[in-house]
């Protein structure tokens, strides 16, 4: 039977050594049994890897940044779109899932699916609001709590034992062992992503880490736990295999039953070793290592396309545990000329 | 003490941890041991098998063995019993 052609942009082509999800939802995508994709990368820089991975991205536009004000966001995209026909946008990362959930609406009236979560969703799981995620839902979340000044690293000490983390609004964190180092890592975060910056307790153990997509109604579509096996100075895995952890497992069903979660997340958790998990944070959207969930056997980035174009997706009942996702870092190849397309005309 | 059902253990003495996903590089010895508690033989009956087959005095053995259970159990490899 001839596989249905869809038109999928994709954005966080930013294959770094922190890299963005992007290339790893395209190959998911290129490996999809239920439709044959043309794949539109959206790029804010002009080096993202991605963009000159010929055999991944057909075409590229730049986009601008989200900071640049909605209007002139979504110009580009109707833009793209009047010549693309988009079916589908999957935005990957964290600073431009308001942007596009803001906009679902009017995408969705010019044809463009998506599939994210309800804005309430997505705020009630952020960052500072995790404690009260946590008790809302039932599941334990380290204290945490959202600073804006000096002011408020000063009194730390009565609320919190050293170690902390101090974590950025949308990307990064740090370890910090007393008050001159939350300091300096505050100065960091806060001109990086801004305010606040979030204290968080640290919880001895080992990080696991869940992809999962639910279908807005209550039901894990697909579930697939891994552990880091392998970690870069910047906190990335480099390495990872699928595990076997029916609890882990139950937390994630659990979580997205309560929440009727639509969409891809990730949840980032601590096992003790006690054997208590503690949820330390939830991505709402496809994290960089989806690739091993495909190989696993649930490709993820197909039924989060299908769900979003309004069709029926049975959930996934198995993955192979035992997997492993090893990076590599290569060079590629390009020519001035590639550079020189994009950065005149904005598109390659 | 119990082995957990589905760590597994190839000949070469590889062992792989489901749940955690930790992977061991197991010696000989260790890998006769682990086959032992997983046809779920007692402290007793290893310590005998090992001084029957092997060039080893059973005080030797037993602190050795006491060694690397206590090891199985902090790595969790082990059925905690109830």
């Amino acid at each position: 039977m001839k596989k249905e052609k869809l038109n999928i942009a994709v954005t966080g082509l930013n294959n770094t050594d922190n890299p963005g999800p992007g290339i790893p939802v395209i190959r998911g995508l290129r490996e999809a049994k239920s439709f044959e994709p043309r794949i539109i990368g959206l790029a804010y820089e002009n080096l993202e890897p991605g963009i000159y991975m010929k055999d991944m991205v057909d075409k590229t536009y730049q986009i601008p940044y989200p900071k640049s004000g909605s209007d002139v966001f979504l110009d580009r995209i109707k833009y793209i779109h009047n010549r693309e026909n988009l079916e589908v946008i999957i935005p990957n990362l964290d600073a431009e899932l308001y942007t596009f959930i803001k906009a679902e609406y009017e995408l969705k009236t010019l044809g463009i699916h998506t599939f994210l979560p309800t804005l309430q969703q997505f705020e009630e799981r952020s960052k500072p609001n995790l404690n009260a995620f946590g008790e809302k839902y039932g599941i334990k979340v380290p204290k945490s709590k959202p600073i804006a000044g000096y002011t408020d690293i000063q009194n730390l000490q009565a609320e919190f034992d050293f170690p902390v983390l101090v974590k950025g609004k949308f990307y990064d964190a740090y370890l910090a062992y007393n008050n001159e180092q939350v300091i300096n890592y505050f100065n960091k975060l806060s001109s990086k992503w801004g305010l606040p910056v979030i204290i968080q307790e640290f919880v001895r153990g080992t990080e696991v880490n869940v992809v999962a997509l639910g279908d807005g109604k209550g039901t894990t579509i697909a579930a697939v736990p891994m552990r880091k096996q392998y970690i870069t100075d910047k906190g990335k895995a480099w390495g990872g295999i699928t595990i076997q952890d029916p609890n882990l497992l139950e937390i994630t069903h659990n979580l997205i039953r309560k929440t009727q979660w639509r969409g891809a997340m990730e949840l980032e958790m601590i096992k003790t070793i006690q054997g208590e998990y503690y949820l330390i944070e939830i991505n709402p959207r496809i994290p960089a290592w989806v690739y091993l969930a495909v190989a696993a056997g649930q490709n993820i980035p197909e039924a989060l396309v299908n769900l979003a174009l309004g069709k029926k997706v049975k959930p996934f009942e198995k993955y192979e545990v035992g997997k492993m996702f090893i990076r590599y870092s290569f060079d590629m190849i390009g020519d001035i000329s590639q550079f020189e397309k994009l950065s005149m005309t904005g598109e390659l | 003490m119990k082995i957990k059902s589905n760590i597994a253990i190839s000949d070469n003495g590889f062992m792989f941890d489901p749940y955690s996903g930790d992977s061991y590089n197991l010696n000989a010895t260790a890998v006769a041991i682990i086959k032992l508690l997983k046809e779920e033989k007692t402290r007793d009956e290893i310590i005998e098998d090992f001084v029957r087959k092997y060039d080893v005095d059973t005080f030797t053995f037993e602190q050795n063995l006491d060694d690397f259970l206590a090891m199985l159990n902090h790595y969790d490899l082990v059925e905690q019993s109830s």
